[in-house]
């Protein structure tokens, strides 16, 4: 069979044209944002004195310190970490088939903070230091990293193993999911009854993600998982485009719909440990920016994830400034205001129905 | 042949769904499968696709193995429109592009969308090019997954009762086109189907299953209402109306 008689239809070159400028405009917002973010603060800094200093311009010493130092690291945590929470959102609700699906439904959360818990509990690795709350600090961070991270691979692990057990199918997937959320939480719980004042301080603490805790080095290493993730989830746009159209259509089409979704799985979990890890748990971001990116672009796996990633950069980056700001000198949490900020918005787009 | 079924078992949770099916399909054949509910005529339509893998048997399309090449190769050279198909918030265009996915490298590129909007055309889509899945009509739906498939420019196409959710009017126009097709491209196709007198009608073919087995197989003109009768346990008498054959329940 071979049809060639057909046009390009103009309205859909003009559809097109429409979605890749909306990503480039997406693109252009975060740039502004960044800026923007950069320059807020306690000490405040010019948008020109932002713009000059991150081109390499002549500034004051001390404004490119604070920029280069203290602001931009963070901000560009809050734009990578955003990124990926999001992008592993958006994959997670298509493979799942479940506008619920995060890599939080599935207990990695749970299990990150299991994890920390352990740590300072029972590895002794202390107390964290941090910009939001220098009372409590922790003396060896990167067991705790470690911990909450291998823990989070660990439910993972799970989710998949039961999943290849029983079939790769959502349902078994969410299930598996929720009971490890309950395991880890009941974990987490019992190490909190026997912890002393200062280890349950250290532990509540490490649940509050912050933005602040990343170095220069956590951030590359960061931002090199949530660049190649991301790439390889974007090249993989029309499996999962193909997998919302319906598991027997997709294998119709050639595609190994368990091997996307165990692969989909284990590497959008892998980026929410990785983040969750470093920063703690900042909640929503991954949940509702696919559901947010949805109604403006719509549900084109090749237009959706990097408008996710993209947005979901600005969104934690809006988040962090005003947690920087919005108690001035005292610093909130940015999982606070994720929270404070998505579960209206996630409550509008519910009421507004499902968008494009 | 363009199709080549042999003695195919399968067992889904230690019950036998199908045993010992055998029959060939040659270019240019529309083949209707028929048959009570449950009887096995998805089950059949997926081991030929290898969506399911049968317990044994062989199945050859155009002489090759179908259970030992590769999901993509086969989407290649078999095309299947399933029963149900999910509304992805997708448009119309890009629902039937999809169908290009195992042509496609990287990027789609212009000659897949010129394909697409091939298949738009000969469906009768393109007033809906641009609109959403989830505001389709069931119709509307089941012609956008035939078009998915047609645009693979499969050498078999298994379409799995693509008339279930038809109005009249689009019963006939979708078979009518079906049939077009397979003899136009020279393909062959399969279609499970329950409306008897449109299968007798659009079919070259057609084959009964009966517990999992082929009762019948043959022509449209060799039915006869025993067939139908042993196939279905109800007494029936054919007819012929306007030169086709027409299968009417006795009373």
């Amino acid at each position: 069979m071979h049809f060639s008689d057909g046009q390009v239809p103009v309205e859909y070159s003009q559809y097109i044209h429409r979605k890749i400028m909306l990503l480039v405009g997406v693109v252009g917002l975060l740039a502004v944002t960044l800026v923007v973010a950069v320059s807020m603060g306690v000490a405040n800094i010019s948008l020109n004195d932002v713009a000059s200093s991150l081109l390499g311009g002549d500034v004051l010493r001390r404004v490119d310190i604070i920029i280069w130092n203290i602001r931009l690291p963070q901000a560009l945590t809050a734009v990578v970490a955003g990124g990926g929470l999001a992008v592993s959102g958006a994959v997670m609700q298509s493979i799942l088939r479940n506008p619920l699906g995060s890599p939080f439904t599935l207990g990695i959360s749970h299990a990150a903070a299991f994890g920390a818990a352990f740590s300072v509990m029972v590895l002794d690795g202390g107390i964290m230091g941090s910009t939001t709350a220098d009372a409590v600090t922790i003396t060896n961070p990167y067991i705790t990293t470690l911990c909450a991270f291998l823990f989070s691979l660990l439910a993972a692990g799970v989710v998949i193993s039961v999943s290849r057990l029983r079939g790769a199918t959502p349902e078994v997937m969410i299930l598996t999911g929720v009971a490890m959320g309950a395991l880890f939480t009941a974990g987490t719980m019992f190490l909190q009854f026997f912890a002393d004042d200062v280890q349950l301080a250290a532990m509540v603490f490490w649940t509050f993600g912050d933005t602040a805790r990343a170095t220069w080095s956590s951030l590359g290493i960061i931002s090199f998982v949530v660049v190649v993730i991301t790439g390889y989830f974007i090249a993989n746009s029309w499996n999962l485009n193909a997998i919302d159209a319906g598991d027997e259509t997709a294998k119709s089409l050639g595609i190994r719909v368990e091997r996307v979704r165990i692969v989909g799985m284990v590497l959008s979990s892998m980026v929410t440990a990785l983040i969750i890890s470093f920063l703690g748990i900042i909640g929503f971001i991954g949940l509702v920016v696919p559901h947010m990116v949805r109604r403006i672009i719509g549900s084109d796996h090749r237009f959706l994830l990097f408008a996710s990633t993209v947005f979901g950069g600005v969104l934690l980056l809006v988040s962090d400034t005003m947690a920087r700001l919005v108690l001035a000198p005292h610093l909130v949490p940015v999982s606070v205001l994720t929270a404070f900020m998505g579960a209206p918005v996630f409550l509008y787009l519910i009421v507004r129905g499902q968008g494009r | 042949m363009i199709l080549s079924v042999s003695d195919i078992d399968f067992t889904y949770d230690n019950s036998p769904v199908l045993s010992d099916v055998d029959f060939q399909l040659a270019n240019g054949e529309l083949l209707a499968i028929l048959g009570p509910n449950g009887v096995g005529k998805t089950t059949l339509l997926k081991c030929i696709n290898a969506i399911h893998r049968p317990d044994s048997g062989v199945v050859m399309v155009e002489e090759r193995d179908v259970l030992t090449m590769r999901p993509d190769e086969i989407a290649l050279c078999v095309g299947y429109v399933a029963q149900k198909t999910e509304t992805a918030r997708l448009t119309v265009f890009d629902a039937i592009l999809m169908g290009r996915k195992p042509h496609i490298r990287w990027k789609t590129s212009k000659q897949d969308l010129k394909i697409v909007d091939s298949a738009i055309q000969r469906l009768g889509l393109n007033a809906l090019l641009m609109r959403y899945l989830d505001q389709l009509s069931g119709g509307e739906l089941q012609k956008v997954a035939i078009a998915r498939a047609m645009v693979q420019e499969p050498r078999l196409l298994l379409l799995d009762e693509p008339t279930s959710s038809l109005d009249l009017k689009s019963q006939i126009d979708i078979l009518g086109m079906l049939r077009q097709v397979v003899s136009e491209h020279c393909i062959g196709a399969a279609m499970t189907m329950h409306d008897l007198n449109l299968a007798l009608r659009y079919a070259d073919k057609v084959l009964f299953l009966k517990d999992g087995a082929i009762h019948f197989i043959g022509s449209t003109d060799s039915v006869t209402s025993e067939v139908i009768e042993d196939v279905y346990g109800l007494p029936v008498s054919m007819h012929i109306v306007q030169g086709h054959p027409m299968v009417v329940p006795a009373a």
